[in-house]
């Protein structure tokens, strides 16, 4: 990888410049309070200079395109090129925020509708959240809508598992809901006798990911939802994992009332600095008549991302989307299985699209020698050129290292990089120093977040 | 193994207190502060805060997690420990030194039911 690390102003040479325009025709007429004083401090650079600072970035990026990304819970899969050129038909592209009626984009609503409906067993959606999280946010403020509309107004907790992702309380607090936590068991799942005593006529709903962030299917979700709907509450579901039930199981079948799609992580748009998401909430048949209440963001969402997924579904098809999660199922099982003489795996039952070990068997401490942690087993993946799994989460363990495969990736992608994981267990138990040192082959080692945390510098100065 | 002090006493959520006639001094243990790893923000309450034993009262962010605070006792904020709001590793370097917030308490028998030494170092592994 080539090092380069200068920000474009350090580029700036005064006078310089990449570009020429004519002098304005017209006159912009802007309050004198509005308009600006001084000349804006943009860098003055070449095109030449910005085409070569910006491939240069480029250069260092890691992403899907260039690596196997096996961050746990992010569903990093491979975006097939045939969206971006869907995506970019002019036709759509150069459809206006504000025009309204353009029959070919109501055509992709309507479609993409009817098949994430069909996929996930909901009445309908709305496509206006932009992310994960905004669709918690939209999803919880529908379920207060529902139980307002019904002049229950006492229900003012919500109930989200222990092994939760971090975004699910927070949505929560937003929404002016106290969050309420219930306990996993020792096999990783919901502790239905935990969650009995804290059902009541205050319950708005529960929280849930199924498969849960250990990847485990939440095998007794039929009798949660049994009991949630029993107290009066409603069920969302978080569909961050939607990946490996993918035309086999749906979220409405289980019971859930409300729930988010990650389009970029199921249905293959780009995400994780790479583009924008979109997070559409679908609701059951008694909650559609709530549906237009909320607004939660402008305009009619992220079109492009929406235009995208449903490229991927008709490409796909049923049968071949099915496929995609049982595969996404069997190569996260093929590793977990691979490598559990290396790494402990503290919960051994079969795994749905990600599993989570818990630091390595022989993390080679001694009398006077520090062992290998997690952070040294994920900084050194780098330097075999594969990006590092999700570290410390979840927190029920105190190693956490997940690793989500995807169905993306060939037995032989799989096979590489089992073999750099047992390769980085024998060196941790023969010279763990090895690992406390590493990434020995990337431009940038180890930044100190703890320095960047506490003294964030978050504006450039000459 | 992390330290625990003899004299002060423990609650389960992991915060340490030191009584100081009606006055109830509160930080957290050596266990909670290595658990967390280098502390970056202290989210404090404000003096004159109402607190019932038990509910949050403030949060620890450190790079790796995020912690909530809980009461020990209840009663009514009298003092937040401005330095460790300003540096927040001074938590790290000494967590029994640097305590959090003061606590006037309005019960003073809710103590009874908090943890001598010898019984938080059973939970504190």
């Amino acid at each position: 990888m080539k090092y380069y690390d200068k920000l474009i102003f350090e580029l700036s040479k005064e006078g310089r410049t990449g570009y020429s325009l004519r002098e304005p025709q017209a006159r912009v007429c802007l309050p004198e309070k509005l308009a600006r004083k001084e000349a804006p401090e943009l860098p003055q650079v070449s095109e030449v200079d910005v085409v070569r600072h910006y491939t240069n970035l480029s250069q260092m990026n890691f992403g899907v395109d260039t690596g196997f990304y096996p961050l746990g819970s992010c569903t990093m899969k491979y975006n097939p090129k045939i969206n971006e050129e869907i995506a970019a038909m002019p036709a759509f592209a150069g459809v206006h925020p504000l025009q309204e009626d353009v029959q070919g984009v109501k055509e992709v609503y309507e479609g993409l509708d009817k098949a994430l409906a069909a996929i996930t067993g909901m009445a309908h959606f709305t496509f206006l959240p932009c992310a994960g999280a905004h669709g918690e946010l939209t999803g919880l403020m529908l379920m207060r809508a529902y139980h307002e509309s019904r002049g229950d107004h006492a229900r003012k907790k919500v109930i989200v598992p222990d092994s939760a992702h971090g975004t699910n309380p927070a949505s929560a607090a937003v929404c002016g809901l106290e969050v309420v936590v219930v306990k996993s068991k020792a096999d990783g799942l919901v502790d239905v006798e935990d969650l009995k005593p804290l059902l009541g006529d205050d319950i708005a709903g529960i929280m849930m990911t199924n498969p849960n962030t250990l990847g485990l299917f939440e095998r007794d979700i039929k009798e949660i939802a049994k009991l949630v709907h029993g107290c009066g509450g409603l069920l969302y579901y978080d569909g961050a994992n939607m990946n490996p039930l993918l035309g086999v199981v749906r979220p409405g079948d289980m019971g859930f009332d409300i729930m988010h799609l990650n389009l970029h992580k199921t249905f293959s748009t780009p995400h994780g600095g790479g583009g924008p998401g979109s997070g559409p909430v679908g609701v059951c048949n008694k909650l559609v008549s709530l549906l237009d209440s909320v607004h939660t963001s402008g305009f009619h969402g992220n079109f492009g991302v929406m235009l995208r997924a449903y490229t991927y579904i008709l490409m796909l098809g049923k049968q071949n989307l099915r496929l995609a999660g049982k595969l996404a199922t069997l190569n996260a099982n093929y590793i977990k299985e691979s490598l559990k003489d290396a790494y402990k795996l503290p919960i051994a039952s079969v795994c749905k699209h990600e599993f989570v070990f818990d630091g390595l068997i022989d993390d080679g401490a001694k009398e006077g020698v520090q062992g290998a942690t997690t952070l040294d087993v994920a900084k050194r993946l780098l330097d075999y050129g594969f990006h590092a799994p999700t570290i410390y989460f979840p927190m029920l363990f105190h190693q956490s290292l997940m690793i989500e495969p995807t169905e993306t990736e060939s037995k032989e992608t799989l096979d590489g990089f089992i073999e750099v994981m047992h390769k980085i267990a024998a060196e941790a138990a023969q010279d763990p120093d090895i690992l406390h040192q590493a990434p020995h082959n990337t431009p940038i080692g180890r930044p100190d977040e703890t320095l960047a945390a506490r003294q964030p510098v978050l504006k450039w100065e000459a | 193994m992390s330290k625990i002090i003899e004299g002060l006493l423990y609650s389960e959520s992991h915060e340490w207190v030191k009584i100081d006639g009606n006055v109830a001094i509160i930080g957290v243990s050596d266990f909670a502060q290595s658990e967390l790893g280098d502390i970056t923000y202290v989210d404090m309450p404000s003096d004159g805060d109402e607190i019932e034993k038990g509910s949050e009262f403030g949060a620890l962010e450190s790079v790796k997690t995020a912690a909530d605070l809980y009461s020990p006792v209840s009663g009514t904020v009298v003092a937040t420990n401005r330095a460790v709001e300003d540096d927040p590793s001074l938590i790290n370097a000494d967590p029994y030194t640097n305590w959090i917030i003061k606590i006037e308490m309005s019960d003073k028998g809710e103590c009874n039911s908090l943890l001598d030494a010898a019984a938080y170092a059973k939970i504190a592994e």
